[in-house]
This record gives structure tokens, C-alpha cells and sequence, in this order.
């Protein structure tokens, strides 16, 4: 079976198949084409319109690119995100599915990068916990079954994927931060300085608003310090946090894997962290291939699959919900 | 202009709390300050003021978000948007209804394509570390006929003194 997904909460537009919630067919996303050379249009950089002038070349590319005509069903995000951007989305997606009398699935876009980390091995032990970052998420969460969770703890200020790109734009790095820290991170010492571990041995919730002040205030007392030690010293606080409150789930849920999702995952301390923390305890580790840590619709489509298996489409008066929250047990 | 000190992140909160009482549906609240001043801080109050029980959450990558209360918050952060057409496309004058009251970061920035009614509150600094100083000025008649309300509500951060 497959599935047409569409993402536009936030900045990208995105389009992609996705056969069986496993096999990416085509996979499309507005800022990595150039649909100015190829359809003329222009492509502003966020907010609603910007959707509503990239949607259809981008619905359009990814059909052709899988050789599909009519899909056998058709997934949008409908929350959470910007309403004027998620409405963009979910109305094309409901006149596709109308048009083409195909099912229509909405889709929770924290439960897509959640599926974006499962495409390559779907093959779960369960309870699983997910570990998701992202720029305007970190959260922590019980995989109970496919579409039921638990949410563990969050973040209680900024999120980390935040924090790295305040950090960055700080530090003079520009933005998108997290690939900026990341690669300037390889030359610092992580050592260097003794950032705060925030809230690391209280419950599951984190909080990294302190650690962005920190380093402000670092920065402004220390001016002549290698700005490739802050970023080391920076990018190590957050994964430590991140990884230590991962483990502990594990441990207290006696759960056989944990599953790294969202923007940040592409972080590569996070993942080495990650995975060798699960290697030393005897548990597995899902994480995510780079491409899909970042907003796309495959991830859509492989979360919109595997919700029409377990309850089948979704009414075409589903709303675009800005604050949606993830179904929990 | 009201200026007030604050002595930690919750004294910022407490702050927030007591302003949120002064305000009406339909009000506008621009916010600034340097990074990690407590732009989000400040606003967690704010929102504990009108009623808000969910926890607030800084804005930045999502742009909006709103919270349920006595009054609804609209919580913007236009940090990451470079051009006043993107302020725009968000929909701003849509957000600002009358259940709502707006609270925007950085908001000087919006300030062309906003409401000509609003009250500035920009933090700042102290001298020790979780010190802060913020600046709170009525802009318009709406907030200017509040004047003695807001200096009622902040004076227990203008006297000088230590908090009971």
C-alpha cells in the first residue's frame, strides 16, 4: 500500500510515498529542490503562504518521482504546529483523498519523527522509549504500542534543538546552530568548561533555558575563549542530560530499546552517546538516518500507514489542531 | 515608565504573575531583552496570572503557541522571522481577539505592523547573576489609563526592598 504524505507545520513543505510505513518511494522537501528553476515559483522562507505556493509542485514531484498516480491513501500532519501552515496541508490532503476516493489519515507530527526513526527496523520490542528532540520539542516518551504513548517528562522552558541554535546564533555560528556546534564542536574540548547539567538527576523532565544563560554569561566574562571549547563544553552538557534521562527510562521501564527522533538526532554526539549507552546496558537503539532527523513527509506517510492499520482513516471534518497532543494510554 | 528588580528566575515569575492582573482581552505585551534574560521566565508568570496551567514553553521554533486561562494566552516569539512580511503571514491581528491576550517576544521588532496600544516590558541584566531589571512602559490610552494599576501591582519590585 501507498501512502501520500504531507507535511507543513512549520517551515518546510514537504510531500513524499511511502509503501507499507517501511520503503521511502520519493521523498521531497520545498528547501532541498529548486522548484524556482523548475516551476518558476518563488519560495519564501516561512509562514503559510509559503506553503500554499510551494504545495502542489512538491505533491507533484514526489508522485512522479515514485512512478504513482493515484496513492492508496492519503496522510497529512494536522498538529502540532502553526495553524495557518498546518491548514495548508491537511485541506490539500483531504481534496486529494476526496478527489482520488482514497482514505484520508490525519497524522501527529511528533508521532511522525518518531516513525521516521523506526522506517529502517520496524521490528519492535515494546515498551520502547523514544527520546525526541527537536527544535521546538524535547520530550521523553513510553512507546506503549503503535499510536499509544506515554509521556514521560518534557522540557520545561526552551527545547534543546533551542538551545543549540540560540547557542550558535550567540556565538556567531549562524543558523540552522545544530550542524554549526556539531562540526566546531570536533575541535573544541568538551572539558574545557563545567557547563550546568540541569535538572540531571530530577525526574524526566529537562530544562535547557539556565544552560543558554550560562553560556551567555560565560562568554561575556571569558571574551578571549576558543568559541570551539564553548561549543564542545555546550554540545556535551545538553547530550549528557539527554542521554542519562534516556538511560534511567530504560532502566526504570525495564524497556529493550530506546529510540533517538527529531532534528537534533542528526547531532552526532547524540547518536554515538546514545547508541553506546544501549550497547553497555544491553539494549537496543533505534536511530534515525540523517535525512529523516529533519521535518519530511515520509515520516508522515510511515506514521499515517501505520495508523489506518490500527484505526483505519480519519474523518474528512478531522481538524488542523496547533496544539495537538500525542494520544496517550 | 516603571522600572522593577527582580532577585531570581521565580521573583521574574512572581513579577509576571502580578502584572497579568492589570490585564484585559485584547491586549498586546511586547517583550525584549538579551538572550536568556527571561524573556520565557517573565511569561510563565504571566500566564500563572491569567490562569494558565499548562506549562509554558518558549515559542521560538513553533512561533505561536496558546495556552487556555481566564484569558487565552498567545505566546509569539518572532526571533527566528527577518522580514516584517513573514510577521505578517503569521496572522498577528487574527490572534489578537478578544478572549486573548498576546504576549510577543522580541516584539519590538513587530512593533511597525502591530497595535498602536501595548506595553513594552524589556529585562535586562543585574549585577549579580540572577538579577534582573525590567523596564515596563504604557504605550497608548488603553495601558496609560492602567498607569496606577501597573505601579500598584509592580511595587513591591520598585520600593527597593527586600521581598518579604
Amino acid at each position: 500500500m501507498k501512502v501520500l504524505g504531507i507535511e507543513t507545520s512549520c517551515d518546510e513543505t514537504a510531500a513524499a510515498v511511502v509503501e507499507d510505513g517501511r520503503t521511502v518511494v520519493s521523498s521531497v522537501v520545498s528547501s532541498q529542490v529548486d522548484l524556482h528553476a523548475r516551476f518558476g515559483g518563488v519560495v519564501p522562507e516561512l509562514a503559510s503562504r509559503a506553503h500554499v505556493e510551494v504545495l502542489n509542485p512538491v505533491v507533484a514531484e514526489a508522485l512522479v518521482e515514485a512512478g504513482v498516480e493515484v496513492p492508496d491513501a492519503v496522510a497529512a500532519t494536522v498538529g502540532p504546529g502553526l495553524i495557518g501552515a498546518l491548514l495548508v496541508g491537511v485541506s490539500a490532503a483531504k481534496a486529494l483523498a476526496l478527489v482520488w476516493d482514497v482514505p484520508f489519515v490525519g497524522v501527529n507530527h511528533l508521532e511522525g519523527h518518531l516513525y521516521a526513526s523506526l522506517l529502517e527496523d520496524p521490528d519492535l520490542e515494546l515498551p520502547l522509549v523514544v527520546l525526541l528532540v527537536s527544535g521546538g520539542h524535547t520530550m521523553l516518551i513510553e512507546m506503549v504500542d503503535h499510536g499509544r504513548y506515554r509521556l514521560l517528562g518534557q522540557t520545561i522552558d526552551d527545547a534543546a534543538g533551542e538551545a543549540f541554535d540560540k547557542v550558535a546564533r550567540y556565538l556567531g555560528l549562524g543558523y540552522p546552530g545544530g550542524p554549526a556546534i556539531d562540526k566546531l564542536a570536533l575541535e573544541g574540548d568538551p572539558k574545557a568548561i563545567a557547563f550546568p547539567r540541569s535538572m540531571l538527576n530530577e525526574g524526566y523532565d529537562f530544562s535547557f533555558s539556565g544552560l543558554k544563560t550560562s553560556v551567555v554569561r560565560y562568554v561575556k566574562a571569558h571574551p578571549a575563549v576558543d568559541t570551539a571549547d564553548v561549543a564542545a563544553s555546550f554540545q556535551a552538557a545538553v547530550v549528557d542530560v539527554l542521554v542519562a534521562k534516556a538511560r534511567r527510562a530504560a532502566f526504570d521501564l525495564g524497556a529493550p530499546g530506546i529510540c533517538l527522533a527529531g532534528g537534533v538526532a542528526a547531532n552526532s554526539l547524540l547518536r554515538d552517546a546514545l547508541v553506546l549507552a544501549c550497547k553497555e546496558d544491553g539494549r537496543r537503539s533505534f536511530v534515525p538516518s540523517r535525512a529523516m532527523c529533519t521535518d519530511n513527509a515520509a515520516m508522515i506517510a510511515a506514521a499515517g500507514w501505520w495508523r489506518l492499520q490500527s484505526d483505519g482513516p480519519s474523518p474528512l471534518d478531522t481538524p488542523a489542531n496547533p496544539n495537538l497532543k500525542l494520544r496517550v494510554v | 515608565m516603571i522600572t522593577a528588580a527582580t532577585k531570581s528566575a521565580d521573583d521574574t515569575r512572581d513579577l509576571g504573575a502580578q502584572l497579568a492582573t492589570v490585564a484585559r482581552s485584547g491586549d498586546v505585551v511586547l517583550l525584549s531583552g538579551d538572550l536568556g534574560a527571561g524573556k520565557t521566565t517573565f511569561t510563565q508568570g504571566f500566564g500563572r496570572g491569567l490562569g494558565v496551567t499548562e506549562q509554558i514553553t518558549s515559542p521560538t521554533f513553533m512561533l505561536v503557541q496558546t495556552y487556555p486561562g481566564r484569558l487565552q494566552l498567545v505566546h509569539v516569539d518572532v526571533y527566528r522571522l527577518e522580514h516584517l512580511q513573514e510577521i505578517i503571514d503569521l496572522g498577528l491581528p487574527e490572534l489578537l481577539d478578544d478572549r486573548s491576550v498576546a504576549l510577543i517576544e522580541w516584539g519590538d521588532e513587530a512593533a511597525p505592523v502591530l497595535p498602536a496600544e501595548f506595553l513594552r516590558v524589556r529585562i535586562e541584566f543585574g549585577a549579580a547573576d540572577d538579577d534582573r531589571v525590567l523596564h515596563v512602559a504604557p504605550v497608548g490610552l488603553s495601558w496609560g489609563q492602567r498607569a496606577v494599576d501597573l505601579q500598584g501591582a509592580l511595587e513591591r519590585w520598585t520600593s527597593g526592598s527586600e521581598l518579604a
